[in-house]
């Protein structure tokens, strides 16, 4: 296959610093005295605990079972005894707490029983419960459920699988692809059966020739159409959207995802995993990171889930002047409010931070409007008009200059002369313009709740009214029973129904619906004085005696036999 | 607590404004070589008044001072001032022209950034309007020493008219009122190969200086063109059409300050437009409107009023060219 790289506009060129850890190949990290398994591993979704403290479990024995759409199972990554489970903090900025279950390993690392899956003889459906029941999920950060992710099984003409890499000094992909090419291979030709792809193209950045000679090696004993194509290095090459244009010329919009365009990308580190799964039926307990930056011994370590951040970095021995701790790349990546927080699914890199490795940033001074930040914008925004318009908090406008398709990618706050932290004005207004929907959605709900009470209450005063009128009509029919000498032929109509119990009730209901008619269009009778009832109600009976008129019709109404006079 | 991105990129609005007064140093060399280095004194008195104008602007409205004070801001205004008008204006005009641009067109519309008019720009508009002659007052490319130079920006001397002669632009109009043509006044001694005799050097060197800002990527092409082929084309078809009353493209593009605008003045990027459809659109209307106010207006040269006009529009050109977003655009996708 000849190869004909698009480009996308945009994209910045920050030192790789991949020379730190790329020579490290993957090691086993020792283990932890504990692992903290947060039950959330998956897209907004915890896994429900099914185990209990004090239970010894196996490596990779199902610990949290999965629940709703973007739910996946959790495991116990090694084994041990469950010694607790609540809340604890997880690596996120806002250092918020989420429910753990916490494993004292038993040093023997003893495998669960698990048997390799015949995805061949299985149908669809099994096979992604199979993916789904083994925890896989995006390795590339978002963590999203592969199971979903493989959608349909059809419409999909192009796999891709995601090599680039593109944060400066993460290389934990880089390794990966250098190790074990063959198995990431066997992965994507069953992700690409499962999505039912007829291509699979998968895209490296050109600063890792290795990791390219170890991918085009290892393609070449798989059948079909494979493309290993070595990609510009350019910062953000590697976010799905910006691959999937640089590789096959689709651009995805906001909000869409590749399966609509007829292309889907997965992560190397997730065929790896998929690849275990199905072949040897082995669940996500264990991933591979980098551990950099200002530190003594960078290098890549796969790494049990669970495993708290501070026994890492005993691994990569932080420098003395080291002052803060990213997770993820400084492009996109956050720093970690506290270190005994615990590597989760998503985690690919911790860089240890210093002054001198990442200054901060020079006082901010005011946009000059030198369009830099457009011209970085791999979303093809303006930047600065988002920024004026979140600055304002002219919501409104920012959302109209698209401020949803914004990536957050950090280009333009890279290159902005002006030192702008743009990307957090954008933050600010995407979380003001959350909240404020879920206040308008609160005070929808509200204002549904009154209208629907308003509603009730006019209904029961309906039904109220309807009630005492058909009361009221009850009496009249009573009256007129008294005062007549013969049976009513209504009366003789409901006898003769009594035989049929179906026809009784359907009278019956269209009686009460003529009383309520009435009540609602006779109006005026309602204020009568007794006597003049009383007259009405002879009227009437007098009526129904001569057989002219329904007891139950309507006092107001003309009466039916006028009908025949008026038109002779 | 800072987020991310981490790292940055080595820029600053320092930098950015220390390449422009870079690239602007041909173009004075080629000035101070042609007409004398009485525009070096110019250039001093606007840039201490620039930054002095700075300085007590920034306090008096209680912001930060060393920072935006030693941003070059002020500096890169006061040489465009300086190399707009005339270098033979009194000094107490420059520093006038000065104070306009700074404190009036800067600092009351809110400071570096958020002014919608090119500071120059306006300064030199409000000075052609208040003072006509001291502003049209140029001296002949090597006819006025540095002394009798120095004795004009200083002192009281003004007797003129053995010193200066009309522009190029100005004897061309004046010219062409009476029966001369093109043609035969290009061949006085006001001219030189392109342009006002002289004056094709300093062009030179603005444009050496602009090629200087477009290699590092101070600048993008898109004013500088579509300034220039606003002008050329304009004043194309004109020629064009009546070869003997309108001067062709080429003495448009060498003459005045048509090479210093190009590069430097449409180029600024707080007043002007900024996505890039809206850059072309805005600096060809610059060179439209500079033309027509050369070739029929009342003052010879009409870039500054031509750059006010387009910073009038700027806010409808940006919001009328905002270009498609990744993923919004069709192509492959529909
Ligand atoms: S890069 Fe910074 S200074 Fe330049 S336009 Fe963007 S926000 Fe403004
Ligand atoms: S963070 Fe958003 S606005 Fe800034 S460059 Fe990235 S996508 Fe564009």
């Amino acid at each position: 296959m000849i190869a004909r790289l698009f480009n996308f506009r945009g994209g910045v060129k920050p030192d790789a610093h991949k020379n730190e850890s790329a020579n490290a190949s993957i090691q086993a990290a020792p283990m932890p005295a504990h692992l903290i398994v947060p039950l959330r591993q998956s897209t907004r979704a915890t896994a429900r605990c099914i185990v209990s403290p004090g239970q010894h479990v196996l490596k990779g024995e199902r610990i949290g079972e999965a629940e709703g759409t973007l739910g996946t199972a959790v495991h116990a990554p090694t084994s041990g005894t469950v010694v607790e489970f609540g809340l604890y903090p997880l690596a996120h900025p806002s250092g918020l707490n989420t429910r753990c279950v916490v494993i004292e390993p038993d040093g023997e690392d003893r495998w669960a029983d698990h048997q390799p899956f015949d995805y061949h003889g299985a149908t669809r459906e099994q096979t992604l419960a199979q993916l789904r029941d083994c925890g896989i999920v995006g390795l590339g950060g978002a963590t999203f459920p592969s199971h979903v992710k493989l959608g349909r099984g059809s419409g999909i003409d192009t796999l891709i699988l995601n090599g680039a890499e593109c944060e400066p000094w993460i290389t934990c992909d880089d390794r990966l692809m250098r190790e074990r090419a063959a198995d990431i291979l066997a992965g994507a030709t069953i992700l690409r059966e499962l999505i039912g792809a007829r291509r699979l193209v998968i895209g490296i950045e050109d600063n890792k020739p290795e990791a390219i000679a170890a991918m085009q090696a290892a393609a070449g004993s798989v059948e079909g159409d494979v493309a290993v194509i070595a990609i510009p290095s350019l910062y953000p090459a590697g976010g799905e959207k910006q691959l999937i244009r640089v590789l096959t010329g689709v651009e995805i919009p906001y909000g869409k995802l590749g399966a609509e365009f007829g292309v889907q990308c997965f992560n190397v580190g997730t065929a790896h995993a998929v690849y275990r799964a199905l072949a040897h039926g082995e669940p996500l307990v264990s991933r591979v990171l980098t551990l950099t930056g200002n530190v003594a011994r960078p290098g890549n370590y796969e790494v049990l889930i669970g495993t708290p951040i501070s026994h890492l970095l005993t691994l990569c021995e932080p420098k003395p002047d080291t002052d803060r701790t990213l997770m993820g790349g400084p492009m996109m990546g956050f720093a970690l409010p506290r270190l005994d927080v615990p590597v989760v699914k998503g985690t690919n890199c911790i860089i240890s931070a210093s002054p001198a490795l990442f200054p901060p940033p020079p006082p901010e001074q005011p946009c000059i409007r030198c369009g830099e930040c457009a011209r970085a914008c791999p979303a093809e925004l303006q930047p600065f008009e988002l920024y004026w318009f979140s600055r304002a908090h002219n919501f409104g406008k920012a959302q109209e200059y698209n401020l949803f398709d914004c990536i957050e990618c950090g280009c333009c706050s890279y290159v902005c002369p002006s030192h702008i932290p743009l990307v957090d004005y954008y933050r600010f207004a995407k979380s003001e313009i959350w909240a404020r929907e879920r206040e308008k959605s609160a005070a929808d709900q509200a204002r549904d709740r009154f209208e629907f009470r308003n509603f009730r209450q006019e209904r029961e005063k309906e039904e109220k009214a309807a009630k005492l009128a058909a009361k009221a009509a009850e009496t009249r029919a009573k009256l007129a029973d008294k005062d007549a000498t013969a049976p009513a032929p209504a009366a003789a109509a409901a006898s003769s129904g009594e035989e049929d119990p179906k026809k009784a009730l359907i009278a019956a209901a269209l009686a009460r619906a003529k009383a309520q008619k009435e009540a609602v269009q006779a109006r005026n009778t309602e204020a009568l004085s007794p006597d003049t009832e009383k007259e009405i109600a002879e009227i009437d009976a007098r009526r129904i005696k001569a057989a002219l008129v329904d007891p139950a019709a309507p006092a107001g109404e003309p009466p039916s036999e006028r009908s025949p006079e008026s038109t002779s | 607590m800072i987020h991310s991105p981490y790292i940055r990129k080595p820029a600053s609005v320092q930098r950015v404004m220390l390449n422009v007064l870079l690239a602007l140093i041909p173009g004075i060399a080629a000035y101070v070589w042609q007409i004398g280095a009485g525009i070096l004194v110019n250039l001093a008195i606007a840039s201490v008044t620039a930054v002095a104008a700075e300085v007590l602007m920034l306090s008096l409205r209680k912001r930060p001072v060393m920072l935006a004070a030693t941003d070059l801001s002020a500096v890169v205004t006061a040489w465009l001032v300086a190399l707009a008008f005339p270098p033979i204006v009194p000094w107490w005009l420059t520093v006038f022209a000065v104070l306009v641009a700074i404190v009036a067109v800067k600092h009351l519309y809110g400071g570096l950034g958020q002014n919608p008019f090119n500071p120059a720009m306006a300064a030199y508009c409000t000075m052609i309007v208040a003072y006509p002659s001291l502003m049209s007052q140029w001296p002949v490319s090597g006819a006025v020493s540095f002394d009798t130079q120095l004795h004009l920006i200083l002192g009281g001397l003004r007797e003129l008219d053995a010193v200066t002669g009309a522009t190029a632009l100005d004897t061309l109009r004046t010219g062409l009122r009476g029966d001369t043509n093109v043609g035969e006044l290009l061949q006085t001694s006001t001219y030189g190969l392109l342009g006002g005799r002289g004056w094709e050097w300093i062009a030179g060197g603005y444009l050496l200086g602009g090629l200087f800002l477009l290699l590092t990527r101070t600048i993008t092409w898109h004013l500088p063109t579509g300034f220039l082929a606003g002008l050329a084309v304009t004043s194309g078809v004109f020629w064009l059409f009546h070869p003997d009353q309108f001067a062709s493209p080429l003495f448009h593009l060498a003459t005045g300050g048509a090479m210093l605008a190009a590069f430097f003045i449409v180029t600024d990027p707080v007043s002007g437009a900024t996505t890039p459809r809206g850059k072309l659109i805005f600096a060809a209307g610059i060179g439209l409107i500079a033309y027509l106010i050369r070739a029929f207006g009342a003052y010879p040269e009409g870039i500054a009023f031509a750059v006010l006009l387009m910073n009038i529009c700027v806010p409808l050109i940006d919001m009328k060219t905002q270009p498609a977003v990744f993923g919004h655009r069709g192509g492959p996708n529909s």
